[in-house]
C-alpha cells in the first residue's frame, strides 16, 4: 500500500504492545493459561476471582520469559523489581485492580532493529490479562447487560513500550512484525495477533516538519491484524493533518479502527480511568533478580532474527531480501545444511525463498546441483521437487524414474531448431525483419516440441546462430 | 450509602497518590471523586459525613510524620523480603458450581453484570 504523508508534515508514533506469555499456568495462580477452548469461567480459582483472603504467587516461567524478552531487546534488566496495583473498577478484573509494574519494571532502555532503522524501547513490564466481556443485545449502545468470562483474567501479560521513534504507518507495522518475529524466536509468546496474543496500540501525533514540540496524540486500540494496524495509523495520520490544516485541534482520545468505515472512530473509555492510583502490591514480595540467573538466561538465548540475517548476508553473500526470507529458524537451518552438503548458497536460497522448497538438506542440495549442471531445467526442477517431497525420493531418483533429464546434446538440439524454423517460415521472416518477439515465439514452440526438456540456453544459441 | 463499605472508601483515599494534595481536610468534591472511582453511590448528607470522618482518619495517620524516617528505607512490605515464585504447573480449578455460587446473577456459565458501555479491549 502506497503511503502518502501529506507535504510538510511529520508523523510521530510510539507503540505499546501487549503480549501473552507462553506459559502453561496463569501469572499469579495455577489455573491453566490456555483459555481459548475453555468453557466460560472454567479456568478460574479463588485468586483470579479476587476472593478475599487469598495471596498471589508469581509464576517463575513468566518472569523468565520477561527477562528473556528484556535481554533480547537489549534492555537493562532490573536487579530489583516489584509489582504495583493499578486500581480501577471494571468487571473485567474482579479484584478492583490489575497487578502490573509501574515504577520498577523488569526491563528498561532497549532497542529493536526495524527495517534499516532502530526503534528505542522504553520499558518492558509484566502484568496480568483481564477477563472478557460479552455485551448482550444488538450493539454496545443498546446492550442492557454484559456477560463476564474470567478465564483470561490473570493470564501472564507483558507490555513493551517504545519511544516515539516511528514516523510512518509502514514503520508501525514493521515494528510490530519485527517484535513478533523476535518474541517467537525466543519462545516468549506465540504472538498471534488474530488470537489476541499480541495486541498493538499506536500513539499517533503529527507536527509540521521542523517543529520540535510534539503534537497532541491519539491512542489507537482494538486492532487485531498487522494490516489493520497499518491502515489505522495511515488513516489517523491523514485525519489529524486534515483537522489541523482546516484550523481545528486534535483531541487527546482513544480511537479504534473500523474496517467497515475504513477510518478510525472515537471509543468510549473507562470513565476517569487515568486515575489509577498505583501503589506497591503489598501481597507480593519484590523480586531480586539474581545476576547469575540473568546471565544464564542471556546465555540461553537463541540466535536472534536480526543477528541471523546479518550472518546470512555476511557469511553467504545473500541479499537483504533473501536473508530476511530465511530468518525463520527452520528455513535457516535447512539453508545452512544444504549449503554444507555442497550446494551453491545463492541457488539454495533461491529454491527455498521462491519455491518454498522443503526437502531433506541432502536432497535439496542434489536438486540444486541437477539444475545448476543443466541436467534438468528449472521447470523440471519444480516437478522433481514436488515429486521428491511427496514420495520421499531423492531428486536424482525422480529424474531417473521419470526419464527426465534435459536435452543438452548439440546435435539433437540443432535438429529440433531446424524443424521449428522450417515449420514457421512466417515467424522466421518476422524475426529477420526486426521483430524480436518472433524469437520468443519460436523458442516457445521449440520448448513445447521437446516436452519441456530442451536446455533452453543452448537452444537459444543454436537458433540465433541459424537465424544469422 | 448504597453498595458500599467504609473500608473500601478509606482504602481508596489512603491509597491515593499525592495524598498530601488532599490535605487533612477532605472537601465534598474529593469525597465525590473517590466515591466515583470506587463506583459507590452516596446519598444526601453522606458527602459531609464522610468528609469529616475520612479527614479524621487522615489526620490520625498523619501523626506518622512526627517520626524521623530519614534513615529508614521505603518498603511496601511489613515482612522480611522474600523472593517467592512458583513453578509453571497448572492445577485443577474450582468447580463452576462453586465459582457461580455467590454470583448475584449468572447465565450459561457467565457472570451477568449491568451493561458496560465500552468495547472489549
Amino acid at each position: 500500500m502506497a503511503e502518502v504523508l501529506p507535504d510538510g508534515w511529520e508523523a510521530v508514533i510510539g507503540m505499546e504492545v501487549h503480549v501473552q506469555l507462553a506459559t502453561r499456568s496463569k501469572m499469579f495462580c495455577a489455573c491453566p493459561a490456555d483459555y481459548l477452548a475453555a468453557a466460560p469461567n472454567s479456568n478460574v480459582c479463588e485468586v483470579c476471582l479476587g476472593l478475599p483472603g487469598v495471596l498471589p504467587v508469581v509464576n517463575r516461567r513468566a518472569v523468565e520469559l520477561g527477562v528473556r524478552t528484556a535481554l533480547a531487546l537489549g534492555c537493562e534488566v532490573a536487579r530489583f523489581t516489584r509489582f504495583d496495583r493499578k486500581n480501577y473498577f471494571y468487571p473485567d478484573l474482579p479484584k478492583g485492580y490489575q497487578i502490573s509494574q509501574y515504577e520498577l519494571p523488569i526491563g528498561r532502555g532497549g532497542r529493536l532493529g526495524v527495517g534499516a532503522g532502530v526503534v528505542r524501547i522504553t520499558r518492558v513490564h509484566l502484568e496480568e490479562d483481564t477477563g472478557k466481556l460479552l455485551h448482550a443485545g444488538d450493539d454496545l449502545q443498546t446492550a442492557r447487560e454484559s456477560l463476564v468470562d474470567l478465564n483470561r483474567a490473570g493470564v501472564p501479560l507483558m507490555e513493551i513500550v517504545s519511544e516515539p521513534d516511528i514516523h510512518s504507518a509502514d514503520g508501525a507495522r514493521e515494528y510490530a512484525e519485527a517484535l513478533r518475529e523476535l518474541l517467537r524466536a525466543i519462545g516468549a509468546s506465540e504472538a498471534d495477533m488474530e488470537k489476541g496474543q499480541l495486541r498493538a496500540e499506536a500513539n499517533v501525533s503529527v507536527r509540521r516538519r521542523g517543529e520540535q514540540r510534539l503534537g497532541v496524540k491519539t491512542e489507537l486500540k482494538n486492532i487485531n491484524s498487522f494490516r489493520f494496524l497499518q491502515r489505522a495509523v495511515e488513516s489517523e495520520i491523514r485525519r489529524q493533518v486534515a483537522v489541523l490544516e482546516s484550523g481545528g485541534r486534535v483531541v487527546q482520545e482513544t480511537r479504534g479502527w473500523s474496517e467497515s468505515l475504513q477510518c478510525t472512530v472515537p471509543q468510549r473509555t473507562k470513565e476517569y480511568a487515568d486515575d489509577y492510583r498505583y501503589f506497591p502490591e503489598p501481597d507480593l514480595p519484590p523480586l531480586e533478580l539474581d545476576a547469575a540467573w540473568v546471565e544464564q538466561l542471556r546465555a540461553g538465548l537463541p540466535e536472534l532474527p536480526a543477528d541471523r540475517r546479518r550472518r546470512l548476508r555476511e557469511c553467504y553473500g545473500l541479499s537483504e531480501f533473501d536473508a530476511a526470507q530465511l530468518s525463520d529458524p527452520a528455513r535457516a537451518a535447512l539453508f545452512e545444511a544444504a549449503v554444507a552438503a555442497g550446494a551453491s548458497a545463492r541457488a539454495v536460497a533461491n529454491w527455498i525463498v521462491q519455491s518454498d522448497a522443503r526437502l531433506p538438506p541432502q536432497h535439496l542440495a542434489e536438486l540444486v546441483d541437477l539444475v545448476e549442471r543443466g541436467v534438468i531445467n528449472r521447470e523440471q526442477g519444480m516437478q522433481v521437487l514436488s515429486e521428491a517431497s511427496t514420495h520421499g525420493l531423492s531428486p536424482a531418483e525422480v529424474v531417473r524414474r521419470r526419464g527426465l533429464g534435459q536435452v543438452s546434446d548439440a546435435g539433437a538440439l540443432a535438429r529440433l531448431v531446424d524443424e521449428v524454423l522450417a515449420e514457421n517460415p512466417r515467424a522466421v521472416a518476422d524475426y529477420r525483419a526486426g521483430k524480436q518477439q518472433a524469437l520468443g515465439a519460436l523458442l516457445g514452440e521449440l520448448r513445447k516440441r521437446s516436452g519441456g526438456r530442451a536446455n533452453m540456453q543452448m537452444a537459444r544459441d543454436v537458433m540465433l546462430d541459424r537465424l544469422g | 450509602m448504597r453498595r458500599s463499605s467504609r473500608s473500601t472508601i478509606l482504602g481508596i483515599v489512603v491509597s491515593h497518590h499525592g495524598l498530601e494534595g488532599y490535605g487533612l481536610t477532605l472537601s465534598r468534591e474529593q469525597v465525590r471523586h473517590v466515591a466515583m472511582l470506587a463506583r459507590l453511590g452516596l446519598e444526601a448528607g453522606e458527602e459531609e459525613f464522610y468528609a469529616d470522618q475520612l479527614s479524621g482518619i487522615l489526620g490520625h495517620i498523619d501523626r506518622l510524620r512526627e517520626l524521623d524516617t530519614e534513615a529508614v528505607a521505603p518498603t511496601a512490605q511489613a515482612v522480611p523480603l522474600e523472593h517467592r515464585m512458583r513453578e509453571d504447573e497448572p492445577r485443577p480449578c474450582l468447580d463452576r458450581e462453586r465459582v457461580m455460587a455467590n454470583a448475584p446473577e449468572a447465565r450459561d456459565g457467565f457472570f451477568v453484570v449491568k451493561a458496560i458501555q465500552e468495547a472489549e479491549p
